[in-house]
């Protein structure tokens, strides 16, 4: 195998979880990894060079996009309550994490995790999302706001007028 | 020491927790974080936070990876497994799309390039969601691509080399447009960042480029000898202005 290959092959189990946290859905999340990396295997004589993990991450964060654009003209539906009575207590906490991340809104979600789980500098999810490093940190600040406000069970939307 | 001294930014907070802060700021947020119990409580929920993220998805990364996505078997066998639900997607989306042109055509009529770029963005929308078939002519065909598009539009399609802009041709497909066929170009960086290129006749003779955005695809006309052009691509004004520069000069040059 290639190394190019090999470096995009190492970075499998990171991008699932980037994209499970990002889209929730087990099976939407293999598909946006699946999509990931057919596009980058088809690209390989494309790449120059550079960072492959910032490259998959662009790759992924881009068709997440896309895919939320196309469903944006459906109506999306919730699972109603995803209740789970004998749930231990990290169990719940993840509910928790969750359902807070569920209320952000896609730019704001994409950097709290790249930052946060996927443990990328600032300057590298600027050049993945292709704003300034100014733009990443406001986003930053309003995300952990936000999911900090939900955890603690108050209505954000009324957090935030202060 | 008097705490009032120090003055530490919102950023310079989230920089400390994601080990961005300089070397020599630490010990003065910290300072400031033993003075101000109410920042250093929220600091530390953002602690809590990241071991909540971890403790619920380091799992999925420590999960055996699925077959499917297994390097080997993408390589060796790319598309099959796909095609039946890939092409119910694009059924559905072809039905969204049908619905967006009719809706265009009951409008009331808005100045003839504004419906011209819709149709486009409309297309651009579209196909740019498709992963496995955003096209009808893949762009290796290039040849063959031309011909059959320059013999359905009836003027000669030809399409734009854009290496000097990063982007390769993904291919072409042909659509219904405003005053007949419409040519159809798909354009892709190694980032998976999409533009296309829309063509088709337009009554006006030539005019300048206009530029429009809608949600985040931005968009941009021109009419050249009777040829209606929109580049669609993102919301970066200065990016699209680039590519469609670019296929214009080719257009002027290659133009029949």
């Amino acid at each position: 195998m290639s190394a190019f290959r090999q470096s995009v092959e190492a970075m499998i189990p990171s991008l699932r979880r980037y994209a499970r946290a990002l889209a929730r859905d087990a099976d939407v999340a293999d598909d946006l990894v699946q999509d990931t990396l057919v596009r980058a295997l088809r690209s390989e004589r494309l790449f120059l060079g550079g960072d492959i993990r910032s490259w998959l991450y662009t790759i992924l964060t881009n068709l997440n996009k896309n895919r939320r654009r196309s469903l944006a003209r459906r109506p999306q539906l919730m699972p109603l309550s995803d209740n789970n009575p004998d749930a231990s207590g990290t169990e719940a906490e993840g509910r928790d994490i969750e359902k807070a991340l569920s209320t952000l809104v896609e730019e704001q979600r994409s950097v709290l995790l790249l930052v946060m789980l996927e443990g990328l500098s600032y300057r590298e999810v600027a050049d993945i999302q292709g704003v300034p490093i100014g733009t990443v940190m406001s986003r930053l600040a309003r995300a952990r706001a936000h999911v900090r406000a939900a955890l603690d069970g108050e209505r954000p939307a009324l957090r935030r007028v202060k | 020491m008097t705490d009032r001294k120090i003055s530490i930014t919102e950023d310079e907070l989230h920089a400390y927790i994601d080990g961005e802060l300089p070397a020599e700021r630490r010990a003065d947020v910290e300072a400031y974080l033993a003075a101000h119990p109410e920042d250093a409580e929220r600091v530390q929920s953002w602690r809590a936070m990241a071991e909540m993220l971890h403790a619920r998805y380091d799992r999925v990364a420590n999960e055996p990876v699925p077959k499917r996505l297994e390097i080997d078997r993408l390589v060796r066998q790319p598309r099959k497994w796909m095609i039946g639900a890939a092409a119910a997607a694009l059924l559905a989306f072809i039905a969204g799309g049908g619905i967006g042109w009719i809706a265009h055509g009951a409008a009331a009529s808005p100045p003839a390039f504004q419906s011209f770029t819709l149709d486009a963005l409309d297309a651009h929308r579209l196909y740019v969601v498709e992963v496995r078939h955003p096209v009808e002519v893949p762009g290796n065909e290039l040849a063959h691509l031309q011909a059959w598009l320059t013999k359905r539009c009836g003027w000669t399609v030809r399409a734009p080399d854009l290496d000097a802009t990063g982007l390769k041709l993904v291919g072409g497909r042909l659509l219904p447009g405003p005053n007949g066929p419409a040519s159809f170009l798909m354009y892709e960086s190694p980032s998976g960042e999409r533009f296309t290129v829309y063509a088709s006749k337009t009554p006006g003779g030539s005019t300048q480029m206009r530029y429009t955005m809608l949600d985040n695809d931005g968009a941009l006309f021109w009419a050249d000898r009777g040829v209606g052009y929109v580049v669609s691509g993102g919301r970066d004004r200065e990016r699209l202005s680039q590519v469609a520069q670019a296929v214009y000069d080719q257009s002027e040059k290659n133009g029949s």
